[in-house]
């Protein structure tokens, strides 16, 4: 069932020979020939503006008001690329060897290298774009570090890198939309794919705000739905985020690879109630000048800055002194949560640990001073000189801070906690995008393909862009040059009558139960269960339980579930009733999935898989495969492995040290 | 940072869609948390109308951390509440206190309708966008990032004018309902970087007669825009607008 088709030859080479040989499409045909793209971020909008811009006929759907609200809109930190402008050793091999290693050596290494490859072009995309990255004032790029490498090549905007490339990507559509090249729907849904002998021919949409169900032919559609982080209920997501698209997909017959790889973040404001909605993260950009400790002693009652240094314990420089703060994600998280078990939490939960700039401030302040050459000034004047630069750099994340918690973080150190992020797992694609089911790709976080158990920092804007702008361009071209001999079907084909009657039976069934629970009540109940047994530790008797925990939990749903209003309106409680009937069936998937790999790596950590001193031990010789889910009736799947081969990078175990 | 509850009286905007007439809604929501943002007292709100049968308040949101542009509620007589440079979202309850009645609208004007309840419908803001709010270049056709340098002061004034969330509180301040401040912001980001230069005539002149096409009012200069705006985007843009719209004029082939 799974052929990667990965081109033959060498590493450096696949791309470029697979370009110079995929099949093209005139600029005359591509006129005839309509795609659909499910999703506008990063990876929907590149890829809806490029292929516009190409000639093809495409319409874009988004379930918010206007694709510039997409999630990636939310990315903080920056992104990605090989571009050694630094002068500081990276390169393309590296860029590749750090996401290979960083996904813990699950991931396939030919997109790997591909996504590396063409990094570089993706900043000077964006940068002609108009995307007004930082600069030196030299008038050049700017670059920082973040988590799991040792090279500076990461580019951003501030705390609002995703905001920026994300108008980027969406200017660049809407450019299309003017020339009439994409149509744009917006407030609108996606509830099914359609396929005719076994290869997709369009989707059922819903108008969000008639609630009306329309039928939209397409001879290729592109899901681009972003990740399913909440499952969780809790998570650094939007609230709309969801898994809906790619749930059908994966029910009309896509594979569902890797579920269970979950990334949890280190540095994300802590929960305060039972009220809680949403988690916000706090850029990992900030661990380079953030350190992060707990007190030594457990349960230490004092406020943070009456604890003196020699009683702090700066966890991750004593553990990881190669690495210390820059330690990747997962490893950074679990270490939090050993603390945290461990009695030394701090804030009112004890579930928080501090980040401090504290001494980032002063070495700040240092160097102002020195860059004027001034000597014997007062400390007061160093530490207002400091603030001033780390204000620059985090400035709006210091605000957001400061308005959720109401505490000033250049006077106190943040209380961090880990929150669900990102999901590295997604629909199964090969190398050219293409799910399992013919002419159904998937794009950006919905699908699972380049960052193996665990995705570094930076890397998913990178990924999302290269799928939209620089993968999907060649690719589709060699699945569309032999649909230009298939004429559109029309929507009125059985087919698409079909797929829109079982649409509209779901969403009568739901109106239809009329139960006593809020659809709220049940997302909270599921992602309780999943944080629990499923989060950042999972073993194999929780995760037995939460299986048939969720059963449960399903059955009552669809027995007792109260959803308002009325079906043919805009009704908001439909649509994420919706979206929460789909997480619970994709949560049981995450736990079987999550049960099988009885192994820790990366983001997945299982109890009975590590080493001595607690780290994750990995076991090649069992689960050096993709796990790839095929649907078979409710709450049954068939996994099948694509085994992943290095031939390039020897796989070792990951050390911080 | 001491925490309390509250209980409040809600006055709520309730429209069932575009073309009824809406009215307003008294509701009483008890034990809020002073650490719960306003969205999240809202959710409070739904969960209890959902409980009685009643439908549940509809409003924009997303992100819930001020970046994405959807929550637009005009609260007590302000776009996005009382806080400076802040969002619905980021609102929090500890701006309030027990016992205080507060008055909650949609976006109003003419080229914002209601959908719903206190959703808008803000596609006017993309027609704007698509009428020249962007650089042409093909995907494939950019040169080297470092091929052009620009002037940090440059790159930063456009960084700060591209920080705009669409979101549109700048015309609901607005007595005039202008979108100006928006505008501005989009021709004042392409219109400092090299990149944007080729286009820069066409552009605003574009921009211009699309925003006077989707019902948008003049500009009068009052500033509500400057002080509403959660971006803190400067009303200095609308008068680098107005000068680059004068000059576009002037040099205007067509
Ligand atoms: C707070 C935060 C900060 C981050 N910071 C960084 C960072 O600094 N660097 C980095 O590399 N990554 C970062 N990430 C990760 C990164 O932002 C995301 O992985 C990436 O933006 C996802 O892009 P996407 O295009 O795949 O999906 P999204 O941006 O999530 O877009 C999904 C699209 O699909 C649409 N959609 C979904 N379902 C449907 C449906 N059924 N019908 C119609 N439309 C649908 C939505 O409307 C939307 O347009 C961050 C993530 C978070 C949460
Ligand atoms: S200018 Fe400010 S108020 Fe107006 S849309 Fe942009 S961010 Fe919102
Ligand atoms: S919900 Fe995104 S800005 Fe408020």
């Amino acid at each position: 069932m799974l052929d990667a088709k990965i081109p033959s030859g060498p590493m450096d080479d696949k791309w470029t020979d697979y370009k110079g040989h995929c099949k093209l499409v005139n600029p005359a045909n591509k006129r005839k020939l309509e795609v659909i793209i499910v999703g506008t971020g990063l990876a929907g909008a590149s890829a809806a503006a490029s292929l516009g811009e190409m000639g093809y006929k495409v319409k874009a759907f988004c379930f918010q008001d206007s694709p510039r609200r997409a999630h990636s809109i939310a990315a903080q930190g920056g992104i990605n690329a090989a571009k050694n402008y630094q002068n500081d050793g990276d390169s393309v091999f590296r860029l590749f060897y750090d996401t290979i290693k960083g996904g813990d050596y699950r991931a396939r290494e030919a997109n790997v290298h591909r996504l590396a490859e063409v990094s570089a072009n993706i900043i000077d995309q964006c940068v002609a774009q108009g995307v007004p990255f930082a600069r030196e004032y030299g008038g050049l790029l700017s670059n920082r570090s973040f988590g799991g490498t040792q090279v500076q090549r990461t580019f951003y905007a501030a705390g609002q890198t995703g905001q920026q490339l994300l108008i980027g990507a969406y200017q660049a559509l809407e450019r299309q939309v003017a020339l009439g090249n994409v149509t744009m729907y917006s407030r609108h849904e996606m509830l099914e794919v359609v396929k005719v002998d076994g290869k997709t021919t369009g989707i059922i949409a819903r108008d969000l705000v008639s609630g009306k169900l329309e039928r939209h032919f397409g001879h290729a559609v592109l899901l681009c739905t972003g990740g399913y982080g909440n499952v969780f209920y809790l998570s650094t997501n939007a609230m709309g985020s969801n898994v809906t698209a790619a749930w059908k997909a994966h029910k009309q017959g896509a594979a569902f690879a890797n579920p269970c790889y979950t990334q949890i973040h280190p540095t994300c404001i802590p929960v305060s109630g039972d009220h809680q909605s949403k988690l916000t993260l706090m850029s990992e950009s900030l661990r380079n000048d953030g350190r992060i400790w707990v007190p030594k002693k457990a349960g230490d009652p004092r406020k943070a800055t009456d604890i003196p240094e020699e009683e702090r314990d700066y966890y991750l420089e004593r553990r990881y002194p190669a690495f210390g703060n820059l330690v990747p994600r997962d490893v950074a998280s679990r270490a939090a949560k050993e603390r945290c078990d461990a009695g030394y939490g701090v804030g009112t939960s004890k579930q928080a640990v501090y980040l401090d700039f504290a001494a980032a401030i002063e070495r700040y302040g240092k160097i102002e001073v020195s860059k004027e050459g001034r000597t014997d000034v007062p400390k007061e004047e160093i530490i207002a000189l400091g603030k001033e630069v780390v204000k620059e750099k985090y400035g709006n994340l210091f605000d957001m801070y400061e308005k959720i918690t109401g505490e000033n973080p250049y006077e106190l150190p943040m209380r961090i906690y880990p929150a669900v992020h990102y999901t590295m797992g997604g629909l199964w694609v090969d190398y050219e995008l293409q799910t399992t089911v013919k002419g159904l790709y998937s794009l950006g976080e919905a699908n699972f393909s380049d960052h193996g158990a665990n995705r570094l920092g930076a890397s998913a804007l990178m990924q999302g862009l290269a799928d939209g702008y620089f993968v999907i361009p060649y690719t589709i071209g060699n699945y569309l040059a032999d649909e230009i001999y298939n004429k559109p079907i029309s929507t009125d084909h059985e087919a698409f009558a079909a797929a829109e009657k079982s649409v509209s039976d779901r969403l009568s069934t739901l109106m239809n139960i009329k139960g006593s629970q809020s659809v709220e009540s049940f997302h909270k109940r599921l992602g309780k269960i999943m944080w629990e047994k499923c989060g950042m530790a999972r073993n194999a008797q929780g995760l037995t339980e939460a299986i048939s925990e969720i059963q449960a939990l399903k059955k009552e749903f669809w027995s007792d579930v109260k959803i308002p209003g009325d079906i043919s309106e805009f009704n908001p409680e439909l649509d994420k009733a919706g979206r929460v009937a789909d997480f619970i069936e994709l949560g049981e998937l995450m736990c079987k999935d999550a049960l099988n790999r009885n192994e820790s790596c990366g983001g997945h950590f299982r109890e009975e898989s590590q080493t001595e001193e607690g780290e994750a031990l990995r076991h090649d010789d069992e689960y050096m495969y993709v796990a790839a889910w095929e649907y078979a009736g409710e709450s049954n799947w068939n996994l099948h492995k694509e085994d992943l081969k290095y031939e390039v990078i020897k796989p070792s175990q990951r050390n911080y040290k | 940072m001491e925490h309390y509850n509250m209980n409040l009286n809600l006055k709520v905007w309730r429209q069932k869609n575009t073309k009824s007439k809406g009215e307003f809604k008294m509701y009483r929501v008890e034990n809020i948390s002073s650490e719960m943002s306003f969205l999240e007292m809202f959710d409070v709100l739904n969960e209890q109308l959902i409980h009685e049968g009643e439908e549940p308040v509809a409003f924009d949101h997303d992100c819930r951390e001020g970046i994405c542009g959807m929550c637009s509620m005009y609260i007590n007589g302000k776009p996005h509440g009382p806080w400076q440079a802040n969002t619905t979202c980021q609102l929090h309850m500890r701006a309030f206190k027990d016992g205080d009645t507060i008055v909650v609208e949609p976006w109003r004007a003419n080229a914002f309708p209601v959908i719903k309840d206190l959703v808008v419908d803000r596609t006017s803001f993309d027609r704007i966008i698509q009428a020249g709010g962007y650089i042409s270049v093909n995907t494939g056709n950019a040169v080297d990032g470092n091929a052009l340098p620009i002037n940090k002061d440059k790159a930063d004034a456009s960084f700060a004018a591209a920080m705009c969330i669409g979101c549109g509180a700048c015309v609901a301040a607005c007595k005039n309902s202008s979108a100006m401040l928006f505008l501005s912001a989009k021709v004042s980001h392409l219109a400092l970087l090299p990149q944007g230069e080729p286009e820069r005539h066409s552009r605003v002149i574009n921009m211009v007669a699309q925003m006077d096409k989707e019902g948008f009012g003049s500009c009068t200069n009052t500033g509500a825009c400057e002080a509403t705006c959660p971006k803190e985007i400067s009303i200095s843009n609308i008068a680098r607008l107005n000068q680059e719209y004068l000059v576009a004029s002037l040099t205007a082939e067509k």
